[in-house]
């Protein structure tokens, strides 16, 4: 048998299950359930790695995560995983790792052992800082050899998903504590989570041998785990590892469900859990600390707590005889265990002087020599441990009587006792107390709600940790034991008594002369180390630790932190509470960046929004520009074409002929109410109480600072009904900006805002031949000046689809803007180029609309604006009220005086000496004559292009006092170290009269009126169905709703109690907060306070409230917003486990009910889910939205199945 | 994380569905004229920044996309009471966020 420390029998491992493996490039075989650390313990291999700074030997010390030597690295490509502890790698067919800290490419670290004792503390800072360039070399030498591990730079196939979860106790841990905590947290009906880093449930009982109730540990386990699972409000999670507690007990878990890695890429290979948990018990345990002596950190020497586990759990003995040292009690099971298998206990040192006759009896009873007063000083060994020098201690514990002594022995088990995990609720900024009688840190305190359970509390039996379980939850509950009613289970265990308090044992020679003492295994920090830095003056562990390294590994120092603390405190002569404990900081243990991004990768990496005509886009080679989260078309170029090119043509076209551009992106919001004009008029600077029903007016709306936030047109539809037109940029922000004036300032006016940027797709229709187009469109439209002036607006029937035409012109050419519902875009944008095609249509893209408003002087807020520029400053005073009536926002600041001064930065335009040089944006201006640094910044250049229509380059700028300076020349840096001259120039290159703006003679023939013959306009709802795999055994169906109609009532409406609904039958406007009520397949949802969607299939006959709206009461606005939201149909029995992956609402049959609609965030942008009366839901999100959310279900339901 | 009850819909919410506006209770001069430049200066730019007890204005931009005030304890992040435009700050009030 290869596995020579196997034993006979025993272990949690499956024996008939045998996996082959390699490490360092040799093979082993291991079993089921063995780790890799395990399994190369079984193996006999006892070197895992070299250590960092001095390229020492090293083996395994530990059995889980507070591993500091076997740091291994998986699989290879884009699969491998760096930063792994082979103690918690579960071992695999195949598996292959290699050791982390064995590459030494240019002997650095072996040179490093040799000279170890010339290379103090802070080396390299010390010695690399001569000359300058020697850091250079040294840090990229340095880099090289250090680090544990790589990152593979291919893109990694896995999938890593997320989980939202909500409870009432989150208990983590699932050992003794925790476990009875679960079994008492359900009895009370609480919604229960459980998480376990460990494969197992049953943390250190897994590795004890004691028995509760007479039986194997393993029996109460499982018998606790089924009693759980039967609960149905009980979520076990194993293999989560709960790394960080945040504020409002929010706690990350890793969930590791496939590793290393999945076989088909369709399931995820870890899951994130994010738990909302009203409580928590922290049952996290405690992790035993070894002695710190001379060489210990020769391969040989482990944890007793390990060398039990690997016993009992694993049926591997790490070797053959065993000296066990410590200061405890506990660590005496490691060694009588090791002994009734048959193995050769050469002797137990404890420090301490009166041991507890129940020790004395087990040792005697098995013929162990106990030597007491007797610590372990040194260990000795080439490649490995071979003896060990233990020595009589004095009676103050510093100092040793005698000569050492030598022992034969190949393992030494060193304790010093154990240190709780109060990582986690330190995370939330708890403070540790060291507790001299524990010998530990403890919590001082913990936040309300949170309690702590078991060995994190210093509870050194399985008795009172099982006891302390009960307790915990009676705590959060206020109940006492007994009406918890838990049955204490009977457990012979050897009584704890008080341990000795000592880290480090003493040597015949000073620590900076004897062999080196470590502290820090991971990082080669020794406790020589750490009393020089307290010599050069470091005080706090804080210092210490970053001068030294102690516990900067991916450990994080959970063997080290204490002893070094220890370590300071006894060269510092203060005592452990004075030095106290470092900040713990999340994650408790390395995390994946696969789990924190999620899905989030790729295609999903942030959402995308989609014009209703992106596919024609997408089919004409358009090049994309990013705005926000819009995919909008950048410019169409033919083949061969270049940018400039391609602008160029797209330029020329709209100033000659006819242009075309997608504007569906412009933010439009809806206002009505009876105070809609008082409202619109206090917040623009221009008045809009006075405008005329079917006109338009450009407005500036201005922060109260008197700076500008956004311009855009606003129309009027009706004397109480307004659409504002915001940059596409600020349609969310100009959204909320209205929302708190009017809910904060002025809640008295009768005011309602709808968001219908989605509903609407927009086309802009740009040149002298536009008219022509839109006669072809719209053959009855009378388009003359005095029928269909210049900013004002018509509402036209196209083909049974209600439009609405503005003739508006962010070009300086005649346009309109023509808007459909977003489910007729595509077809009104195809039947445009149809008509358009003896014109030479053209569609352009967002860099012709800069350039040809750049031409005109047209402003771009946030591009020619940065919130620092006020209406004059812009050259747009025109556009501010001179009258004081209207108190609208900003008007106050538009006195103060330092917006008077003359040299502000003011709106020019700058033409180049040379015609063909661009400038750069963003370049900064200066004097002629001042141009040497540092030089006195006369400006910025916000804009430049080159003009097509001028044949010669043009920009926009911010110039101090520029105004009064056109005329002048300034120089612009550029990069190398050239300028560039420019003129400064009005802002208006093109055409200052404004009459391209204006209607000719219209020239058209007749024949395009013919071609205006119907071709009905489609409704089009195409789904991407390419690619993905469509599975039989579906765990959820989606079905988008083509044929939906979806309007928004607004309120107030005091009294009002029901509406009309379809047919004859009146439907309830559901005043409880987040629910729905219906009548015949239509649905009224609360979105807000007087606020609801409605929406229901089309229906050929019987008018409803979402077709007509004439049949509500008066007081009910209605906002026809069909076009603004695509509806998926959910179904199937994973839809709430698709919700929780994006939601952190809490989708739990106790909150979420049948009637219930929750606005919340899914797939990262806004969803409405709709409960039905089939258990499944109705997910209503922005159109724009739809096919990230479309992709982003696909991806997400691949573990499910998914159809379609 | 911050966990928010909005006093609109009745629940408790993930930080990320809501916007912080900022300090609340700041309330506009009603004849600006009348100010001095510095005064109006320091309605528009001043802010108490407390260590302890804030009250803010948060906007459930997600949800019901209605404003409403939070105590806030900008040392620990608890929320202390949450309330409705042109209320008080209350105890009693909204105790179950």
């Amino acid at each position: 048998m290869s596995q020579v420390r196997r034993l006979e029998k025993g272990g949690r491992i499956d024996r008939s299950t045998r996996f082959e493996f390699s490490f360092n490039g040799t093979s082993y075989t291991g079993f089921k359930g063995d780790t890799l650390a395990s399994a190369l313990l079984a193996n006999g291999v006892s070197e895992v790695g070299r250590s960092f700074k001095y390229y020492r030997r090293r083996g395994i010390v530990g059995s889980g995560v507070e591993e500091p030597n076997a740091i291994v690295q998986l699989g290879s490509g884009s699969l491998s995983t760096p930063n792994l502890r082979a103690s918690e790698v579960e071992l695999s067919a195949g598996l292959s790792a290699r050791s982390a800290t064995t590459t030494d490419r240019f002997g650095l670290r072996r040179l490093g052992s040799l000279f170890s004792s010339l290379m103090p503390v802070g080396f390299y800072y010390k010695t690399l800082m001569r000359p300058k360039a020697l850091w250079e070399l040294g840090e990229k030498l340095m880099r090289e050899a250090a680090g544990l591990g790589n990152l593979s730079r291919g893109r990694d196939p896995d999938i890593y998903d997320k989980y939202h979860h909500h409870c009432d106790v989150l208990i983590v841990g699932a050992g003794a504590a925790g476990l009875n905590a679960a079994l008492a947290a359900a009895k009370t009906g609480s919604r229960v989570i459980v998480a376990d880093e460990q494969t197992e449930f049953g943390g250190w009982l897994l590795s004890s041998s004691v028995t509760i109730d007479g039986t194997s540990a393993t029996t109460w386990i499982e018998r606790v785990v089924t009693s759980l699972r039967a609960h149905p409000h009980v979520i076990l999670l194993s293999r989560t590892t709960i790394f960080g507690l945040y504020d409002h007990n929010l706690a990350m878990g890793c969930e590791r469900l496939v590793y290393p890695k999945s076989a088909d890429f369709q399931s995820p290979r870890e899951r994130l859990h994010q738990i909302r948990a009203k409580q928590v018990v922290l049952a996290t345990g405690a992790i035993e600390r070894p002695l710190t002596f001379a060489n210990n950190d020769l391969p040989g020497i482990m944890l007793p707590s390990a060398v039990l586990t690997y016993l009992n759990r694993y049926a591997v003995a790490p070797g053959n005889d065993l000296v066990l040292a410590t200061t405890n009690d506990q660590a005496y099971e490691a060694a009588f265990r090791w002994h009734d298998l048959g193995k050769r206990v050469v002797a137990i040192c404890d420090s301490r002087s009166d041991l507890q006759p129940a020790l004395i009896k087990g040792c005697e009873e098995r013929n162990i020599k106990i030597l007491n007063e007797h610590i372990v000083t040194e260990a000795r060994g080439k490649k490995h441990l071979n003896r060990v020098l233990i020595a009589r201690l004095s009676a103050d514990k510093r100092s040793l009587i005698g000569k050492p002594h030598v022992l034969r022995c190949d393992l030494i088990a060193t304790s010093s006792g154990w240190n709780p995990v109060i990582h986690l609720n330190a995370h939330t900024r708890t403070m540790a107390r060291w507790d001299e009688d524990e010998g530990s840190f403890l919590l001082d305190s913990t936040s309300p709600d949170v309690v702590t359970a078991g060995a994190v509390n210093g509870a050194r039996t399985l008795a009172a940790c099982i006891r302390e379980g009960v307790t915990a939850i009676g705590r959060l509950h206020a109940l006492t034991e007994r009406d918890l009613d838990i049955p204490t289970p009977n457990i012979e265990e050897i009584e704890s008594t008080r341990p000795d308090v000592i880290f480090k044992a003493p040597h015949v020679r000073t620590e900076s002369r004897a062999p080196k003492q470590f502290v820090d295994f991971q990082l080669d920090v020794t406790a020589a180390d750490i009393q020089l830095a307290a010599r050069e003056g470091y005080r706090t562990i804080e210092h210490v630790k970053r001068y030294t390294a102690l516990g900067f590994g991916n450990d994080q120092g959970k063997l080290s932190n204490v002893n070094g603390i220890a370590v300071l405190a006894g060269s510092l002569g203060k005592s452990m509470s004075e030095i106290g404990t470092t900040v713990f900081r999340p994650p408790y243990t390395p995390v994946t960046f696969g789990s924190i991004a999620g899905r989030s990768v790729g295609d999903l990496f942030d959402p995308e929004r989609h014009t209703p005509m992106h596919q024609w886009h997408v089919e004409h080679g358009a090049e994309w520009e990013n705005v926000g989260q819009w995919k909008r078309p950048w410019f169409y170029p033919c083949t061969d074409e270049s940018m400039q090119e391609a602008v160029n043509r797209e330029v020329l076209a709209a100033r000659s002929s006819v242009g075309v551009l997608d504007a569906s992106t412009l933010g439009k919001i809806d206002v009505r109410g009876k105070d809609a004009a008082i409202f619109v008029d206090r917040i623009y600077s221009n008045a809009f109480a006075n405008l005329r029903v079917g006109r338009c007016r450009y407005g500036l709306m201005l922060r109260d600072t008197g700076m500008i936030f956004d311009d855009g047109v606003t129309a009027r539809f009706a004397e109480d009904h307004f659409l504002i037109h915001t940059t596409t940029g600020h349609a969310e922000s100009v959204l909320s900006w209205l929302e708190l004036w009017h809910q904060t300032e002025w809640p008295d006016l009768d005011v309602r805002l709808t968001s219908v940027t989605d509903h609407w797709a927009t086309v802009a229709v740009v040149g002298p031949e536009s008219r022509n187009v839109l006669r072809g469109l719209c053959p009855d439209l009378q388009l003359a000046d005095e029928r269909f002036p210049f900013m004002s607006l018509q509402v036209v029937d196209i083909e049974g689809v209600e439009a609405r035409i503005f003739r508006i012109s962010f070009s300086g050419e005649l346009s309109y803007e023509i808007n459909v519902p977003s489910q007729y875009g595509l077809s009104l944008w195809e039947r445009i180029f149809e008509i358009g095609k003896p014109y030479g249509i053209t569609p352009y893209g967002t860099e012709t609309m800069h350039v040809l408003r750049a031409e005109k002087g047209f402003i771009i807020a946030g591009q020619d604006t940065d919130g620092s520029m006020t209406a004059a400053d812009m050259d747009l005073a025109w556009c501010v009220r001179k009258s004081d009536d209207v108190e609208f926002v900003g008007r106050r600041s538009l006195a103060l005086r330092d917006y008077q001064r003359l040299d502000r930065m003011q709106f020019v335009g700058l033409e180049t000496v040379d015609p063909k040089t661009v400038l750069p944006e963003g370049g900064q201006l200066l004097d002629a004559q001042n141009k040497t640094v540092p030089a006195s910044m006369q400006g910025y250049v916000t804009s430049s292009y080159f003009s097509a229509t001028l044949g010669r380059s043009i920009a926009l700028a911010m110039v101090s006092g520029g105004h009064r300076r056109f005329g002048e020349t300034l120089h612009c840096a550029i990069r190398d170290g050239r300028f560039i001259e420019a003129k400064i120039v009005s802002s208006t290159f093109y055409d200052p009269e404004n009459s391209a703006q204006k209607v000719g003679t219209l020239s058209g023939t007749n024949d395009e009126r013919s071609r205006a013959a119907s071709r009905v306009l489609s409704q089009v709802a195409a789904l991407e169905t390419n690619g993905i795999p469509v599975r039989e055994d579906v765990g959820i169906s989606l079905r988008l709703w083509g044929d939906s109609r979806i309007v928004t009532l607004l309120g107030p409406i005091d009294g009002i109690e029901q509406i009309p609904g379809s047919l004859s039958s009146d439907v309830a406007l559901p005043k409880e907060p987040c629910t729905w009520s219906s009548v015949d397949g239509m649905k009224v949802c609360w979105l807000g306070p007087n606020r609801w969607l409605v929406f229901e299939r089309s229906r050929d006959e019987g008018a409803s409230v979402s077709d007509k709206g004439s049949r509500l009461p008066s007081e009910i606005s209605f906002v026809d917003t069909t076009g603004n939201y695509s509806v998926f149909s959910l179904s199937g029995s994973s839809v709430k486990r698709l919700l929780q992956k994006s939601c952190a609402y809490d989708f739990h049959e106790s909150v979420f009910h049948t009637n219930s609609c929750v606005l919340t965030t899914f797939a990262k942008t806004q969803g409405l889910v709709v409960a039905n009366e089939n258990d499944g839901v109705e997910l209503i999100v922005r159109r724009s939205y739809s096919d990230y959310v479309y992709r982003w279900i696909v991806d997400a339901t691949r573990e499910f199945g998914l159809a379609i | 994380m911050l966990r928010i009850y909005c006093p609109y819909c009745e629940s408790v919410r993930d930080e990320d569905e809501f916007h912080c506006v900022g300090e609340a209770h700041i309330k506009r001069p009603e004849r600006p004229d009348e100010l001095s430049d510095q005064a109006w200066g320091e309605y528009l730019h001043f802010r108490t920044n407390p260590r302890g007890e804030h009250r803010e204005i948060w906007h459930h931009v997600v949800g019901c996309r209605q404003h409403f005030n939070v105590v806030r304890d900008t040392e620990t992040y608890e929320i202390k009471s949450v309330y409705r435009v042109g209320e008080e700050p209350s105890s009693a009030a909204d105790s179950d966020a």
